[in-house]
């Protein structure tokens, strides 16, 4: 049996391929059909679902010849054709229509197992929904879009209407400018055409991997390559003897090797020794189990208490403040007097896990070099948060100048934080340069697992002092920030978690201080809520706390003490504007509080609670950095505009948001404007995609830069109409003054038969910040929000289950409702992961989460029934009056359940993920206090 | 590497036999392939395979056959979606369904079978818990040629090591007698959304009604794992058999499983303790309702697909 005979999406194919191979694997690389996504290799994410002989199965483990002979639809087969007529199937109607797409990553496997679905039953109630697509993961959207989108379908496959688009109500929409536009790519992600970085293939192109070390804190005393050079098919390998330029990389502090060189240390299991390009994936993973290392173990720093102890091996040799990575303070006011005048204290201590972002898309970089076909220097295919950083790290590591460079970012399978650092990109570089041929490194799950930073484990320890009249007084905390092997973003998000540790609150008196540790765990770095997740999780319950002790509803105590415009915060910022967070404590109240309320009762085997919670969160870097987004705005003579800038959209959907802004202000349709992102050479610098900025910044670059291209093509045209320029409308693709009107592309011809440029690069700068210490604005915004969450705890078996979220965030506006609903929705639910399903969980430096199967992130079944409420307080130097989205409603749901959780049974978790098992047993002991957490079952 | 170089599609379970034979324990029976790709992949002291011989083809490991004498015949290479499908066995065997119902998702029980998940020998697999109770017997092809039925718990050796040797034997189906009148059976498992999909603890109860509906004539309970095999909770039926049905007879029950029944803790699974407390919340809950089906006749599986 050599023959495989598959019939794809009804056309037959006879292949000569291996009988090794899976179908997803066939199926992608032979047949070239890349809608069909690798999540884990695992059959536990689902996202490779398609359909043999009509049932929908995990095509990741399925060997192919298991279906030999068989029916196999992929994506690429759920619209229908007829004579070259695409007519998209409902349910891709439907998630496009209900926002159910946003990194479109997992969309192929949750059509797919709609797809079966829908085939079966054509009236799916929502649990019939929740059985189907119960192991068919997505990290972005929160699965309610999803729900509705396939319930829309059902309706329109019976001939029943469609479902309406759950809108959220938004003030004073504008021409473009909040309405919910359809990114312009999504049609794409519907079909399985949008291509991600493993979807490229070059001619030529070779496969690499990367030797990770064997332990997670060792000298590396001897590398041996020899026998790995020698396998046939193996085209190099390399160490860090063969690092062109200086073997360092990171984001803000340089000190993560790109390769480990003998004589020096490998600091955690992730690090890289080796690296090998070969003909095939199989063949590079076979070089790599004939490369030899010689190690000498040292002692392990596992824990960032012990890592500041004086007994505690250094992690970085040779380096000022040892294995302190940075100390954080945060003073304000007297917190003595804060205490002594305080009547009541509540001091806890808290923990919060180190977690993975599980973004669906694994790394993938493919490298390219200089003279290959029409790649005039050496590019980099990869999806990142931050090109321009990518490429000046690339350069370093190289030896080359950053011109001499070129990041080509591709559409991103989620990111959330996890792909701002360095991954395969310096070592496809390095691999391509060297055998001067394309090379692909794709990360297994298994490998991403073990590589990238993660969220910071944090120990917090947390006092409040309040009046007896309910009056926040005063704030001390300490905190510990696990920051792994190298520093990352550590710096940054653990200032945040110090910073943000009064909680949005007027507090007179704080005294915060943070030690980031390095230790031999995975480095910690940027994810989604940026160390404010963490802080949000002591500091919100500490003041449900402090109400019980003070009997005062937990919220009127935290209206009594919220910020508002005139308060001043712990670091000395005087807020100004734009505080919307009084609004969303009473839109959830109200809500809440319809019907008839209670905060805790018992059903049966059940208790139920509510509970709630406040969150801030800043927009943009902050902190004194200068904050900068270049974008470009340019108007063709056919009428069309093209925005450009190097931002990332990794599913939030930037290129909506952008085109908007420029659709705003030149008066053209949505339509026409095309967005190209991500492109050191052909886009401008946006910065990185991260700390929720990019809205504000390269929203308003872009905003700028067609307001400054509108004044050209007004002058131009104010001529041609005889009238002040300031009289001109641009509406509808007009450019009109009265009675009179021009199409817009025609006012662009004239432009350039004048020989003016209509190609505006704008250079924004954000408002100044001030470094924390020094007072004044640290931040240039801040969005606000408040969640409650209704629990149910069964009695007998501890386990917690989350029946409804209602949210209500200040955003300052929504420039895309739809997308910023999108946000909200998946942000509540990988923050509900982060309260109730994951920890990735380290023994001794050594990772036991090593498989997806061992990392359970929150699926469709855990998806409660979420309101989700838009406050729009404008910012004035926001585009529109935007602030950021992307990370506020991460952070409040965790200890919104936890407050729940009390107020259901009485038993409050100080140490996250929830453990039913901790939790029972304290509801049989009748304690109040749960300190461990599901990690620490033993 | 490949992990397996051939791939070889028997229709007979002579013809896969002497497939793996002829590699001479290099290569292994798949069926479903939702452990054993994962195996494979991820466990280092796998070997790469020679061969991998499907078994999905083999018709007699597909029949879910009412024999003559009231038993069941399930071929071992039945997914478990086609056992949750199963309007017999819904009504006869409904532990089986209701546990075959909660392993993984959809897409693994549309190809996931029965007997893989014997054959892997976890003693906590969600069938294996209703097997036990069913009081099942499986069909065994050695690799000399011997045919053999063997009751259920004679097929494990530990966790996760099996009786079969992979390389050469063959386990082809399962037989059971399907409940009668005054007879049901009814299975629950408590887990945790964090970490590995194994169940905390499962367990599986099949009731036998004398003819007043009164008193157990005779039941079977298998709880896992409390046992690095699958096994029954004997004294948990002695304080249940003969007696007549209602709460003090429960109690009874719960008390004999307090005091017999011990199992261990695991790491990030669970404490013994929580284990031990759990055999009591899934005894209240599973021996009223396969009572309640016994008495009425009335089964309709529940918790499919919620696992």
């Amino acid at each position: 049996m050599s023959e495989l005979k598959l019939t794809v999406n009804g056309v037959e194919h006879h292949l000569d391929v291996p009988e090794s191979r899976t179908l997803a694997f066939v199926l992608r690389y032979d047949l070239g059909l890349t809608g069909t996504k690798i999540g884990c290799s695992e059959a536990e994410c689902g996202i490779c679902t398609v359909h043999v002989n009509g049932t929908p199965v995990n095509s990741c483990i399925f060997p192919a010849f298991k279906a030999n002979g068989a029916q196999v639809k992929t994506v690429e087969g759920l619209a229908a054709r007829d004579n070259g007529h695409e007519h998209l199937h409902p349910l891709q109607e439907a998630f496009i229509e209900h926002g159910a797409v946003q990194c479109g990553f997992c969309t192929p496997g949750l059509l797919m197992t709609a797809a079966a679905l829908l085939d079966e039953n054509s009236s799916p109630s929502e649990t019939d929904i929740k059985i189907a697509l119960k192991d068919t993961y997505c990290r972005c959207t929160g699965y309610t879009s999803v729900l509705r989108a396939i319930q829309s379908a059902a309706a329109v496959r019976r001939g029943d209407p469609k479902l309406p688009v759950a809108e959220p109500h938004v003030s004073e929409p504008m021409r473009s400018i909040s309405q919910s536009e359809k990114v312009q790519d999504i049609e794409d992600r519907v079909t399985g055409r949008a291509k991600y970085t493993d979807d490229y293939t070059f001619a030529g192109m070779l496969f690499a991997r990367t030797l990770r070390a064997r332990y997670p804190h060792a000298r590396v005393l001897r590398i041996d390559t020899s026998r790995a050079k020698a396998l046939p098919g193996v085209h190099a390998v390399l160490t860090a003897a063969d690092v062109p330029g200086e073997n360092i990389h990171g984001l803000v502090h340089l000190d993560w090797p790109v390769l480990c060189a003998v004589g020096d240390k490998v600091r955690y299991m992730g690090d890289a020794v080796a690296i090998i390009a070969a003909d095939s994936e199989d063949l590079a993973a076979e070089a790599l189990k004939l490369i030899e290392v010689d190690y000498a173990p040292l002692t392990v720093v596992d824990d960032p208490v012990f890592a500041r102890s004086p007994e505690a091996p250094l992690v970085h040799e040779g380096r000022e403040g040892g294995n302190l990575l940075k100390h954080i303070k945060v003073r304000h006011g007297d917190i003595e007097r804060g205490f002594a005048e305080s009547d009541v204290i509540v001091e806890r201590t808290y923990r919060t896990p180190t977690t993975e972002h599980a973004f669906l898309e694994p790394e993938c970089a493919i490298g390219v070099p200089a003279g290959y076909g029409d790649h005039d220097k050496l590019t980099i295919y990869v999806g990142s948060q931050i090109p321009y950083q990518d490429r000046n790290q690339i350069a370093r590591a190289m030896a080359l100048s950053e011109e001499q460079v070129r990041v080509k970012g591709v559409l991103i399978g989620g990111g959330f934080g996890g792909k701002e650092d360095i991954a395969g990109q310096i070592h496809v570089a390095m691999l391509a340069t060297v055998t001067g041929r394309p090379v692909k490194m794709l990360y297994t799950r298994q490998e991403s697992l073990l590589f990238h930073p993660k969220r910071h484990a944090t120990l917090i320890r947390i006092k409040t002092g309040v009046k007896r009249d309910g009056t926040l007084m005063a704030v001390e905390a300490e905190l510990y920030g696990d920051g792994g092997a190298y520093a990352s973003l550590s710096d940054k998000v653990m200032t945040r978690a110090t910073t943000h540790a009064t909680g949005p609150y007027n507090v007179a008196h704080a005294k915060i201080d943070c030690y980031a540790m390095y230790t031999n765990n995975p480095p910690s770095g940027a994810f989604r809520g940026f160390g404010v997740t963490q802080s949000a999780f002591a500091v919100e319950q500490n003041m449900d706390l402090v109400a019980e002790a003070l009997g005062i509803d937990p919220i009127a105590f935290r209206l009594k003490n919220a910020q508002k415009v005139g308060v001043t915060t712990a670091t000395g910022q005087l807020l100004r504007e734009s505080v919307g967070l009084i609004e969303t404590i009473e839109k959830v109240s109200a809500d809440m509080h319809a019907g008839h309320f209670r905060w805790g009762w018992r059903e049966g085997d059940m208790a139920y609670g509510w509970g709630i919670a406040c969150a801030y969160k800043n927009t943009g870097l902050g902190g004194g950095a200068p904050d900068r987004a270049d974008a470009q705005v340019e108007a063709f003579a056919d009428g069309s505009v093209e925005v450009r800038t190097s931002s990332a959209d990794m599913g939030q959907g930037l290129l909506a948001v952008l085109a908007q802004c420029a659709a705003e202000e030149l008066g053209v349709p949505y339509k026409h404007v095309r967005v190209l992102l991500s492109d050191t050479d052909k886009t401008p610098n946006g910065g990185p995609t991260t700390a929720s900025r990019q809205t504000y910044m390269s929203g308003n670059a872009v905003r700028l830069a067609a307001i400054n291209l509108r004044d050209t093509l007004s002058r131009v045209v104010a001529e041609e109409f005889d009238c002040p320029p300031e009289r001109l409308i641009f509406e509808e693709g007009l450019v009109r003054n009265n009675g009179t009107s021009m199409p817009f592309a025609d006012a662009v011809k004239l432009a350039h038969a004048q020989g003016l440029s209509t190609n505006i690069l704008h250079e924004y700068w954000g408002p100044k910040t001030q470094p924390l210490g020094t007072g004044g604005d640290m931040h240039f915004a801040f969005s606000y929000a408040t969640q409650a969450a209704l629990v149910g705890v069964h009695l007998h078996t501890g386990e917690v289950r989350v029946e409804k979220i209602i949210s209500a965030t200040d955003i300052g506006r929504a420039i895309n409702p739809l997308l910023v609903q999108g946000q909200i929705e998946g942000g509540i639910i990988m923050a509900l992961g982060n309260c109730l399903t994951e920890s990735f969980i380290v023994e001794q430096g050594v990772p036991w989460s090593t498989l997806l199967a061992r990392y359970k992130m929150p699926s469709i079944k855990h998806t409660p029934h979420i309101t989700s409420y838009l406050v729009e307080h404008r910012t004035a130097d926001g585009p529109y009056g935007a602030k950021g989205v992307g990370e506020i409603p991460s952070i409040n749901t965790s200890p919104a359940i936890c407050n729940a959780i009390y107020n259901a049974v009485g038993v409050r978790i100080f140490s996250l993920p929830v453990d039913q098992d901790a939790l029972l047993r304290a509801l049989r002991e009748g304690e109040h206090e749960v300190h461990t957490a599901w990690h620490d079952v033993h | 590497m490949p992990l397996w170089k051939s791939y070889h599609i028997p229709r007979t379970v002579d013809e896969a036999l002497a497939t793996l034979a002829q590699y001479g324990g290099a290569a292994r029976i798949v069926a479903g392939g939702t452990d054993l790709m994962v195996d494979l992949q991820y466990t280092d002291h796998v070997q790469p395979l020679e061969a991998l011989v499907d078994v999905t083809r083999v018709q007699e490991m597909l029949d879910i056959h009412q024999e003559a004498d009231d038993s069941c015949r399930l071929g071992a290479a039945v997914t478990h979606a086609t056992i949750v499908k199963s309007t017999l066995l819904e009504a006869r065997a409904t532990c089986l369904v209701e546990s075959c119902g909660v392993v993984g998702g959809p897409q693994v029980r549309n190809v996931g079978t029965l007997g893989g998940n014997v054959a892997h020998a976890l003693p906590a697999g969600d069938g294996t818990t209703s097997l036990m109770a069913l009081d099942a017997q499986a069909l065994v092809a050695w690799g000399g040629g011997l045919h053999e039925w063997l009751p259920l718990p004679a097929l494990f050796r530990g966790p996760g090591v099996s009786a079969l040797d992979h390389g050469k034997d063959l386990l082809v189906a399962f037989r059971f007698t399907l409940c009668a009148p005054g007879e049901a059976t009814a299975f629950k498992r408590i887990m945790r959304p964090q970490g590995v999909a194994l169940p905390i603890l499962g367990c599986a109860v099949w009731v036998k009604l004398n003819a007043a509906r009164t008193h157990y004539d005779d039941v079977r309970v298998c709880v896992s794992p409390v046992a690095p095999k699958p096994v029954r909770a004997v004294e948990v039926e002695a304080a249940l058999r003969g007696q007549p049905v209602g709460q003090q007879t429960l109690e009874n029950a719960v008390a004999a499983a307090h005091r017999t029944l011990h199992p261990r803790a695991s790491a990030y699974r669970a404490t013994a303790e929580y284990r031990q407390h759990m055999i009591e919340t899934l005894l209240r809950q599973t021996l009223p309702l396969a009572t309640e089906r016994a008495k009425t006749g009335e089964a309709r599986a529940e918790g499919v697909g919620l696992g």
